[in-house]
């Protein structure tokens, strides 16, 4: 600067170093660090607690689960976990509750997208793909916390009431049952991103979610058709959760149901990052 | 340094940028101007690589924005001041920010005074003013402290104080050796702001210079000289004297002239051995609003009409008289700014002597050269009348003059014949 203006009070409080840099071009008295997924990570930390709409969606959440588990809880004898899992009240919670999953994770994305933060997240980290790995990553965590938290917390509540009545291992059910609404919740992830925009993810997640579990009942009346509608019967998502709680026994412990999930999720995740990375924002 | 080159954007049929080639260097504060729809925010989106150019490239000091290490630290962009997740706290918007960075969180909380924002920092920015939303906007530009800086509109919707705040801040940030990029339709503020100006229309370069050459590139400083509006013939003296000495004089519709060629003082000369006496000597400086209307007036893309209510007005009794319509400037009317492009007529005013131009004004002194303006059959011959074909029949040939001169209305239409007159 070779004619000092009067600085202006906020600009002097704010950077005093500005004036050093008589210069052609200008550096940054704050030393660059060099930027990884660790950086994103805490930056999608930092928003995923500063908005309400996760206070809402997980709070209804665990409402729902706690709340309708322990009515189903107290609704039963102990004959009734003769030889099922103390955390079978819970299913009837994530019926509900995976909703909430997939209304966050579809948020989690999308309201950047109508906002227009995304314009502003993209400006500060040009590495697009490091944003999204980011938010599944933390997405992921945080609802597999909670749900599995819920989860366990419905299996102990149940037990306490009705001790001894069960010898059936609950912990597999409320790993695989938080792992397939969490993975529910990433898919609708995916979905937002690469549909951009809110109320069309979630109605197509909702489609995904309750699509198979209806459509099965119309199918069935056609022969040609019956295949396919046994197949979607047993792999919609609530009958998935339904044999992951060992309400059905005889037919596996929703295992290949899990997969399918795991593999569909894997697809829309590859396919959000491709999208990501070729279409403009 | 930003370096566009061949840039060009295409939304399916419509070409938002075409070969769009241009340096913004750095110590400078950089202009960005066309008119709406003109391609300046595709350009600057482009710059940011959230949009992929469909042919050409852009650079920031030699990189593409998405292969810049730690872009954020290098290049700072207000884009849309609403770009915000408004149910965010402004603090916990520009925490992500920093984070995603690696800009320590005490930074945070001096970009926001820096701004202004300090007591709102808790806030949901969802209540946010506008001008408070640019603030915010602003301070996520400066958050890295970065060596480039571009906004789009920075000073919409602030307040007097901050718009004055926006304009130390450009030239300050300039200053220090940045490269500052600024779009803005706020011609006064652009003037005085930025030194280099970039010009586009409808996608296409129409400007790349400084900011002075550009206004005298575009537009003609002139004088305007009144004389008293009591005594007509002094006016056709004084023209006389400076049409002789040089001079190119034009009728202003008010009864002013516009004269061009000379320096004040020797006009002030002039009028003085003419014995002509002056009520007003005032050099009129074009300004940059004049120099860019007349340079896009050709490249805007939305443009109102006059409101013409067909239909919706009641039926007028016989007899009545229609409410005579006012135009408002540059309504409808493609030629406003009216003298053509230099490219396009020759240099507006100044004209070859001794060849009738279109303002009926030959040199040499004729007898009558604001004959044909003032005489009410010669509406056709006034070069405003011309410029205005949407004015209304019943608005007189000169309808500011009604109001601005006192004298008896006869006056008017036999200037050529004053003695006549009273």
């Amino acid at each position: 600067m070779s004619t000092p203006q009067p600085p202006m009070p906020q600009q002097a409080a704010a950077a005093p170093n500005w004036q050093a840099a008589p210069g052609a071009s200008y550096t940054s008295p704050i030393p660059v660090t060099r930027t990884h997924i660790g950086h994103a990570l805490t930056s999608e930390w930092t928003k995923i607690k500063s908005v309400r709409s996760t206070m809402w969606t997980l709070g209804i959440f665990l409402l729902l689960v706690i709340g309708i588990g322990f009515l189903v809880a107290a609704q039963t004898t102990n004959e009734d976990f003769s030889d099922v899992p103390y955390t079978i009240p819970a299913f009837f919670g994530l019926m509900l509750g995976q909703i909430c999953l997939i209304t966050l994770g579809v948020l989690v994305v999308s309201s950047e997208y109508g906002t227009g933060m995304i314009r502003t997240t993209f400006t500060a980290s040009p590495q697009r793909h490091r944003v999204l790995a980011a938010k599944l990553i933390i997405f992921f965590a945080v609802a597999f916390v909670v749900s599995a938290f819920s989860i366990a917390l419905v299996g102990m509540m149940t037990s306490g009431m009705h001790g001894g009545s069960s010898d059936v291992s609950w912990g597999g059910s409320v790993i695989m049952g938080a792992l397939y609404v969490s993975l529910l919740g990433a898919l609708a992830l995916a979905v937002g991103s690469m549909l951009r925009h809110s109320a069309g993810a979630i109605t197509t997640m909702l489609g995904v979610v309750l699509v198979p579990a209806i459509m099965p009942a119309f199918l069935m009346m056609s022969d040609s058709m019956r295949t396919i509608g046994e197949k979607m019967q047993e792999y919609n998502a609530p009958n998935a959760l339904a044999r992951i709680f060992q309400l059905d026994t005889e037919s596996g412990h929703g295992g290949a149901q899990l997969g399918l999930l795991a593999g569909v999720t894997a697809a829309a995740i590859i396919g959000a990052f491709v999208l990501l990375e070729r279409r403009d924002v | 340094m930003i370096e566009a080159v061949g840039l060009t954007k295409r939304y399916g049929a419509k070409t938002a940028v075409y070969n769009l080639s241009f340096q913004v260097r750095p110590g400078a504060v950089t202009g960005f101007l066309g008119p709406n729809g003109s391609g300046k925010s595709t350009t600057m989106r482009m710059i940011l690589g959230l949009d992929n150019p469909t042919s050409g490239h852009v650079t920031i000091g030699g990189f593409p924005y998405r292969k810049l290490p730690n872009a954020p630290r290098q290049v700072g962009a207000l884009l849309d001041a609403k770009a915000v997740h408004g149910g965010r706290h402004a603090r916990n918007h520009l925490l992500c920010l920093a984070q995603l960075s690696g800009i320590p969180a005490r930074r945070v909380d001096e970009v926001l005074g820096v701004v202004g924002l300090q007591d709102v920092a808790r806030k949901r920015s969802k209540g946010f003013s506008l001008g408070m939303g640019q603030r915010l906007g602003i301070a996520a530009a400066l958050l890295g402290d970065p060596q480039v800086l571009l906004f789009d509109e920075p000073v919409n919707g602030l307040d007097p104080e901050g718009i004055l705040w926006v304009r130390n801040l450009m030239k300050s940030l300039a200053a220090e050796g940045r490269t500052v990029f600024v779009s803005s339709h706020l011609m006064s503020e652009m003037a005085l702001t930025a030194d280099h100006l970039i010009v586009i229309g409808r996608g296409q370069l129409l400007a790349d210079m400084n900011i002075k050459d550009f206004i005298s590139h575009n537009s003609a400083d002139f004088a305007r000289v009144r004389t008293p509006d009591t005594e007509p013939q002094q006016r056709e003296k004084l023209t006389a004297a400076l049409t002789e000495a040089g001079g190119q004089v034009l009728p202003e519709q008010d009864g002013a002239l516009r004269v061009t060629g000379l320096p004040l003082p020797r006009i002030s000369d002039l009028a003085h051995s003419a014995d002509v006496r002056l009520w007003e000597l005032s050099p009129h400086q074009a300004s940059l609003e004049e120099a860019y209307m007349r340079m896009t007036q050709g490249a805007v893309d939305y443009r109102s009409t006059i409101d013409q209510k067909a239909g919706l007005q009641q039926e007028l009794p016989p007899g009545a008289v229609p409410q005579p319509q006012m135009p408002v400037a540059g309504q409808g009317q493609p030629g406003w700014y009216a003298p053509p492009p230099p490219q396009q007529g020759g240099q507006p005013f100044s004209m070859p002597q001794g060849q009738p131009g279109p303002y009926g004004a030959p040199a040499g002194g004729a007898p009558g050269p604001y004959g044909a303006p003032s005489a009410p059959a010669g509406a056709d011959a006034n070069p405003y009348a011309q410029s205005a074909p949407q004015a209304p029949a019943q608005a007189p040939a000169q309808p500011p003059a009604a109001p601005a001169v006192p004298v008896a209305p006869a006056a008017a239409p036999d200037l050529t014949k004053p003695e006549d007159a009273r």
